[in-house]
């Protein structure tokens, strides 16, 4: 119960601190936009070879934005030792890697609900036809990534090299997701159907599970600065 | 206790060697390229051991935080590495006439080049955080993160590859390789392990002389 | 409450040959201090004397390297959580949240802590720091002192046997300088152990029972502070601490 109140607390703390500086989603909405420029400009006006290329596209632009969003997802714990505070309250730790897992996951989500409905304005992607399958593939794969991307932000948050060093860490982890993801992504929109691609989904449901484990167990080892 | 093992490498090398080049026959097939896989193959299992090391000292650096664990952890690790590159430059060498290019995007392939950057990123870790403790506990999650992702590479790349096109080459399974392929194989595998243990222990005695020398 | 714990707690801050290197440099080599429930120290020392070193130890922010650190008897190591349970701690930073209000990062702090927060408690803190016109400001916009002032708050919701402070007057005005001295006064009357570093002479003296001072990785004066004026302390400071700089 208190545990469940801490976890929530810092949920709270995140989201009303946004709310009110909408500095992460403002951002984040530009950026996205961009991308799509950029996706437009270097795979040229060719809609084929772009339609084979979006679920990929759509997964980069997820990617890229979550980089972006999750690298500075502690930063605000680095103002006025807030991190101190984090440690030094007493009780269970991952009460907090929850909070702060759940903050990252909503943000993440609604950035990914912006760009779905930008690739659907500019790429032609038909989003509603297949919007409960692809939503079900976007989570899974989501929570994996803000799993360990949560983890690995709090790590790096302290390093000198943070905008280096997270990256370079989250990427290669984060492989097995990816791949599933666009796997998944790509039955979804080619109209196939979740039917045949259930091996990644299981894949990704296990990612999630591990992942989300670790971050529980590990998160007080991380925060202890 | 040191030197007898330094001695022990030395001869295992010299008999692996010799088990490779002169007592195992030229491939029928592939010709000599193929005795390259008496380096491979061992290689990469030696990282994964090294690997399953690194997992155990970090899991056991988190709950007592000895640093005798951690420095068992990062010395399997740098080691793991090592072999790891052994692996792929090998796998290159070999694939270069065998597949005509130095690289393809096998499953197998694939998931050790993502194991390599993975541990790549646990050895920067350690290298980019100053404070000693600090360094142990952040490069002991990535330890663990990194090794349950293991299975998940191996699945994901897997399948990545196969459901697009059949496996490039057949794996040569134990029960039809011939006899002296498999001992020669076997004989390498053993040497590296030792190779690895010596390595390990050398690197865990140079940690500790590091440290003992700032104390 | 088990029975020998008045026992274990003899004292509220015993430190026993503690070390602590950093990045390949000694800090501290060998403190031995031990505090008494009801007692407030004064820690002072050269800048890079290891004061703030100390005081992270002792508040579980950082682990010695060697030896041993016990508050309210429990182990800075070993038992860090309920270590955490008994001790308020203000440092440089004030812990605040530039985006929430007073009031809001009050709530917050006392919540992840897993005590109460009714409205009335927390009104009663921010008054008692006087910034209760205040509380539905956003702490953003709020002076140095003001946080400071804060941070003070949350720590007195956090019901702590054992205050550390680290430099608690710098950035506070006169009046705030003043209710904090009372309230380490009233604290200290209450059975609290207080210890806080200073380097401005006379403020925080007045309320400490001993001064220490910190020089070459250990103490090298340890003192009760009563019979002392601020000139002596100043003199002994600068025979002690001076050279170590």
């Amino acid at each position: 119960m208190i545990y469940a109140r801490r976890a929530w607390i810092v949920l709270w703390k995140d989201a009303l601190a946004e709310r009110r500086s909408k500095e992460a989603l403002n951002a984040l909405f530009f950026f996205t936009l961009l991308l799509l420029f950029i996706f437009q400009f270097t795979l040229g006006g060719d809609r084929e070879r772009l339609a084979d290329a979006l679920p990929g596209l759509l997964w980069l632009g997820f990617v890229l934005s979550g980089l972006v969003g999750l690298g500075r997802a502690f930063l605000t714990e680095r103002d006025h030792d807030c991190w101190e505070g984090l440690l030094l309250s007493p009780g269970d730790k991952s009460a907090i890697y929850l909070g702060k897992l759940a903050g990252n996951l909503l943000l993440m989500l609604l950035v990914e609900a912006i760009t779905l409905v930008l690739f659907g304005v500019f790429f032609n992607l038909d989003v509603g036809r297949h919007l409960p399958a692809l939503a079900g593939v976007v989570v899974l794969g989501t929570v994996g990534f803000a799993a360990v991307g949560t983890l690995f932000a709090a790590m790096t948050a302290q390093v000198r090299a943070r905008e280096l060093l997270f990256p370079v860490l989250l990427l290669p982890v984060l492989v097995p997701v990816l791949l599933a993801s666009v796997k998944a992504t790509e039955a979804v929109l080619a109209g196939e159907g979740l039917s045949g691609v259930t091996h990644w989904l299981k894949l990704l449901a296990a990612a999630d599970a591990v992942y989300v484990a670790v971050g529980v167990l590990t998160f007080d080892a991380i925060l202890e600065g | 206790m040191n030197r007898t093992l330094g001695w022990l490498v030395v001869l295992g090398l010299v008999a692996g060697l010799v088990m490779s080049f002169g007592v195992a026959p030229r491939d029928a097939a592939q010709g000599n390229v193929q005795r390259i896989m008496y380096l491979h193959v061992p290689s990469v299992l030696v990282a994964y051991l090294a690997f399953a090391v690194v997992l155990v000292a970090s899991i056991v650096y988190l709950m007592t935080r000895r640093e005798a664990a951690d420095r068992i952890g990062h010395a399997s690790a740098e080691v793991g590495v090592l072999f790891t590159a052994i692996t792929i430059t090998s796998g290159a060498i070999w694939g270069k006439p065998t597949w005509g290019t130095w690289w393809t995007w096998d499953a197998r392939l694939t998931s050790v080049a993502v194991l390599f950057v993975m541990y790549l990123g646990y050895l920067l870790v350690r290298g980019m955080v100053d404070d000693r403790e600090r360094a142990a506990r952040y490069s002991a999650v990535v330890g663990i993160v990194a090794a349950l992702d293991v299975p998940l590479v191996h699945f994901s790349v897997y399948w990545w590859r196969t459901l697009h096109q059949p496996p490039t080459m057949l794996k040569p399974g134990p029960s039809t390789m011939p006899g002296v392929f498999a001992t020669t194989l076997l004989v390498n595998l053993a040497v590296l392990a030792l190779v690895y243990v010596f390595l390990v222990s050398k690197r865990v005695r140079l940690l500790r002389r590091e440290e003992e020398a700032l104390a | 409450m088990n029975w020998f714990e008045p026992m274990m707690a003899d004292f509220a801050i015993q430190v026993s040959a503690l070390k602590k290197i950093y990045a390949g440099r000694p800090i501290l080599s060998d403190v031995n201090l031990a505090i008494r429930p009801g007692e407030a120290v004064a820690l002072l020392g050269a800048n890079g004397a290891g004061k703030t070193t100390l005081l992270r130890i002792l508040a579980t922010l950082s682990r010695p390297s060697r030896g041993t650190a016990v508050v309210a008897g429990h182990d800075c190591v070993k038992h860090a959580e309920r270590v955490r349970e008994c001790v308020g701690f203000v440092a440089h930073g004030a812990w605040v949240y530039d985006d929430l209000t007073a009031l809001e990062n009050l709530k917050f702090w006392t919540t992840l802590s897993g005590r109460p927060t009714d409205a009335e408690t927390l009104r009663v803190a921010l008054t008692a720091v006087d910034l209760d016109r205040f509380a539905h400001a956003r702490v953003r916009t709020f002076s140095v002192g003001m946080k400071r002032r804060l941070a003070l708050a949350r720590l007195t919701l956090g019901r702590p046997r054992v205050i550390l402070l680290d430099e608690p007057f710098a950035g506070l005005d006169q009046q705030a300088g003043k209710w904090v001295d009372e309230y380490l006064a009233a604290f200290k009357a209450s059975g609290g152990c207080v210890l806080l570093t200073t380097h401005s002479f006379g403020r925080g003296l007045g309320v400490a029972d001993r001064i220490v001072i910190l020089a070459g990785g250990g103490v090298v004066l340890d003192t009760p502070a009563a019979a002392l004026s601020n000139d002596d302390v100043r003199r002994l400071y600068e025979a002690h601490a001076e050279d170590d700089a």
